[in-house]
């Protein structure tokens, strides 16, 4: 993949010159496009997977959030100092500010309503008077 | 350095396609009012990234505002949403001081 890159950013005459600021916002980009899908899709295994309602909100809210924003950042690498630059901008400010307070809306409606989440084989540790 | 970028976030792409698509398991076999709320809102949210993404793809910056208007639109629908199961009715007021006989 490197190869790729040096070869397609270097230019065709025998003088090795290498436009670093591409390879930076190249890298730049894969990583946080990486991060982001890996966020995104362990937040849709867990919705998928988990036992419970709030198991299944914690695992979505969380990573929806970070997940959104790195791949918006890995966007924002590429297009530059541009008009879609700012549009990225106003989405990323907007989903950052708009996705936890979803979260806590459906988790304080499921609450209000009396969901009562799963507790299992699990219980909280008995307080010992006796000691 | 093109062609790598495109299959890059093709790739991406593809990934919030399968990403949505699970999703749409949980809205549709959830057993709660709430999973399936919350899988529409956090659908809604990878609608959102797979636009932003497809635009970079065809290069054209104008579908990142349609992206932003269905952020907003994502985030109304959801409050909305829950408003209605909450009172059974949309024509409720939200604020938090209700003193009987203060509310103008």
């Amino acid at each position: 993949m490197i190869e790729l890159v040096l070869a397609a950013t270097a230019p065709s005459e025998s003088a090795v010159h290498i436009d670093w600021l591409s390879v930076f916002r190249f890298a730049g980009s894969l990583i946080s496009l990486a991060a982001g899908l890996f966020f995104v899709l362990a937040g849709t295994i867990g919705v998928i997977r988990l036992p419970d309602f709030y198991t299944r909100l914690h695992a979505a809210g969380m990573t929806d959030t970070l997940g959104a924003e790195l791949i918006l950042l890995a966007l924002m690498f590429q297009s530059g100092f541009s008009q879609m630059t700012l549009k990225l901008v106003l989405v990323a400010i907007f989903l950052l500010i708009t996705s936890p307070t979803a979260t806590h809306a459906v988790a304080h409606a499921a609450h209000e309503a009396g969901l009562k989440p799963l507790l299992g084989p699990y219980k909280a540790p008995e307080v010992d008077e006796g000691t | 350095m093109e062609t790598a970028l495109g299959y890059m976030f093709l790739a991406g792409a593809f990934a919030l396609i399968v990403s949505m698509a699970l999703m749409l398991a949980r809205l549709i076999g959830g057993p709660t009012l709430y999973d399936r709320l919350l899988a529409v809102n956090s659908f809604g949210t990878k609608t959102v990234l797979f636009l932003c993404v497809f635009c970079f793809i065809i290069d054209r910056p104008d579908g990142v505002d349609i992206a932003l208007l269905y952020a907003l639109m994502n985030f109304i629908a959801t409050i909305a949403v829950l408003k209605f199961f909450n009172y059974r009715a949309l024509d409720v007021n939200l604020n938090r001081v209700s003193v009987k006989g203060e509310d103008a």
